[in-house]
């Protein structure tokens, strides 16, 4: 299963260049990045090279850190492509609880990144349907 | 200056008449205590088994000082001396780590309490034909009902609205040309902030005096507040402890407050110390009961720090005056005229697991009103990555907090390890408010 890093962070400035920072030193890389703001305070969710050496830099250095269990499916980089895995989701009644896309090869494949209740569910469920999930390590190297 | 006095034959009491009334209501007071709990067995160890073991206003200093502490450590009634079928009514404060204090009053006690505030109401010059809106809290809090009383017995037409709901206070205010009203200096600010919002100018109302209280302020305040309303301003002081307002009271020279010496004893300490202090000294009052049936309480150290003055005052009451209140003695703080120590802050915020430890109080002023903000730390171990879960946690916090100090703070969640630490004992507090000047 897929990790990803949800980070507290107090908004204001100099927060993310010292996230960033952090996971430079430990020589991680970063996949995709979304941000989940509240005003004061958000949440700072990162697909990385190394989830758990990612994480436990972070926890080093004070921040509140969890790691999340992620649905990564691969589609189509073209028209229609999301629209078939939200087809699915519908049809399977899956509600998600937050998501972001990005692309991995351009105009060929993209990877849906979802946080559901479920995941161990929801990838049996995507799979079923046809869909690729990707796996924790496999998604850094793709 | 046109004069007018409550009990003019009380108020204007010889000072050697006076102390012969001190020294039989202090025996009375002991006579009480003995019938307490907490004082039976504290009494005893200072040598003191009657009343009779009283023999001059001296011989109160054989008797140690009662704190907040005790009161909080005699909840619910170590302290009450009467049978509870003869207690009317008792006010309790909010608990500071969860145990309140409780004042227990017999119909007597209700009775001179009334009284003793009316001396107050009329000594400013208010009189049966004002209107009085009283803009302070009615129920556990003592401010409300204990003018509310005063004012129905002085005849007064009251508006009993309590506090907050300005739109209303304004609309009232013009309706029945409300005379007299009874708030904190920082409300009556906020009210004329929000005047012209609700299309009100001040030739709609025909206040001519205001009475202040519950929360410290300084000389220009008032003189702000009127110069702003055009009519005057009398400082009141009380504690429910004593039983709330009508402790002390100006009377129309506006010259310090006369603190109404049959009803209480007065003493005066240096700030954090059992060292008595006298007249034009500054120090921490400490009060006496002489009156009180239900708890009687001898010495109490009401926290609070003004200086004592013996100088007569023109308008002939005896009664001696206390400057306006400069501070307080312990790290109790006052937020829109509530009490709130910081422990009680602390208390909540250690039971919530997903906060840390560290946290930091800050009170500001915007616009006329305290604004109280709590910062608190994530918890890194507790810490789920849900930032719905940080929405309720930030909600739940501020609901807690709510409960134990009625007022409900805006909360911060920070990261772990963000509020700086400061050597030694942790500075909490952030008092960022204007300082008094006196």
């Amino acid at each position: 299963m897929a990790k990803q890093l949800n980070i507290f962070v107090e908004n204001k400035p100099g927060r993310f260049r010292k996230i960033t920072a952090i996971l430079c030193d430990a020589g991680i890389n970063i996949r995709a990045i979304e941000i989940q703001d509240r005003g004061e305070y958000g949440i700072m969710k990162l697909l990385v090279s190394d989830p758990h050496k990612a994480h436990m830099a972070l926890t080093d250095a004070g921040l509140a850190v969890a790691l999340k269990d992620v649905v990564a499916i691969v589609i189509d980089d073209q028209p229609g492509g999301l629209l078939k895995l939200a087809e699915a989701f519908e049809h399977r009644g899956i509600n998600m609880v937050d998501a972001y896309g990005f692309v991995i090869e351009s105009t060929k494949q993209a990877v849906w990144c979802v946080e559901v209740k479920e995941p161990e569910k929801v990838t049996r469920q995507v799979e079923d349907d046809g869909f690729r999930v990707l796996q924790d390590c496999e998604l850094y190297e793709y | 200056m046109d004069i007018t006095f409550w009990d003019k034959e009380r108020e204007t009491l010889e000072r050697s008449q006076l102390e012969v009334l001190q020294l039989q209501q202090l025996k009375f007071t002991v006579n009480q205590a003995l019938k307490t709990r907490f004082y039976q067995r504290r009494l005893a160890r200072a040598g003191i088994h009657s009343a009779d073991d009283i023999r001059t206003l001296d011989d109160l200093q054989r008797i140690p000082f009662t704190t907040k502490d005790d009161l909080r450590e005699a909840y619910p009634d170590k302290l009450l001396s009467e049978p509870l079928d003869d207690v009317v009514r008792l006010h309790t404060s909010s608990g500071t780590t969860g145990t309140p204090t409780v004042i227990y009053h017999t119909a007597k006690d209700v009775n001179s309490w009334t009284n003793l505030t009316a001396r107050g109401v009329v000594a400013t010059g208010a009189s049966r034909k004002d209107v009085f809106q009283n803009m302070m809290t009615y129920g556990l809090f003592t401010g409300g009902l204990g003018l509310h009383y005063a004012a129905e017995l002085v005849g007064m037409a009251i508006i009993p609205i309590s506090s907050g709901n300005t739109q209303r206070q304004l609309k009232l205010m013009k309706d029945f040309q409300t005379t007299v009203i009874h708030a904190t200096p920082s409300y009556i600010m906020h009210i004329h902030a929000k005047m012209e919002e609700w299309g009100y100018s001040i030739d709609d109302f025909a206040l001519s005096k205001a009475f202040i209280g519950a929360e410290a302020h300084s000389e220009s305040m008032r003189r702000k507040i009127e110069e702003l309303f055009h009519m005057d301003v009398y400082n009141s002081y009380g504690m429910s402890e004593m039983n709330g307002p009508g402790v002390a009271f100006e009377c129309v020279y506006k010259d310090h407050m006369h603190i109404w010496e049959d009803t209480y004893l007065v003493e005066m300490a240096k700030k954090g110390t059992d060292t008595l202090v006298g007249e034009d000294e500054e120090g921490e009052l400490i009060l006496t009961t002489l009156q009180r049936e239900a708890t009687p309480l001898l010495r109490y150290r009401s926290g609070d720090l003004t200086v004592l003055t013996g100088i007569p005052c023109a308008c002939g009451r005896t009664h001696r005056r206390i400057h306006r209140i400069k501070g307080r003695a312990d790290d109790m703080m006052i937020v829109n005229g509530v009490n709130i120590y910081p422990e009680q802050i602390e208390a909540v915020i250690m039971k919530i697991p997903e906060v840390g430890t560290n946290y930091q109080i800050h009170i500001d002023k915007t616009g006329s009103l305290d604004r109280l903000t709590v910062k608190t730390e994530i918890y890194s171990k507790m810490f789920t990555g849900d930032v719905n879960a940080l929405d309720s946690l930030r909600h739940d916090i501020k609901e807690k907090l709510k409960a134990s100090i009625i007022i409900g703070p805006a909360v911060e969640l920070h990261e772990p390890g963000s509020l700086p630490v400061s050597e030694g004992k942790a500075k909490r507090v952030f008092d960022n408010r204007p300082k008094i000047e006196v």
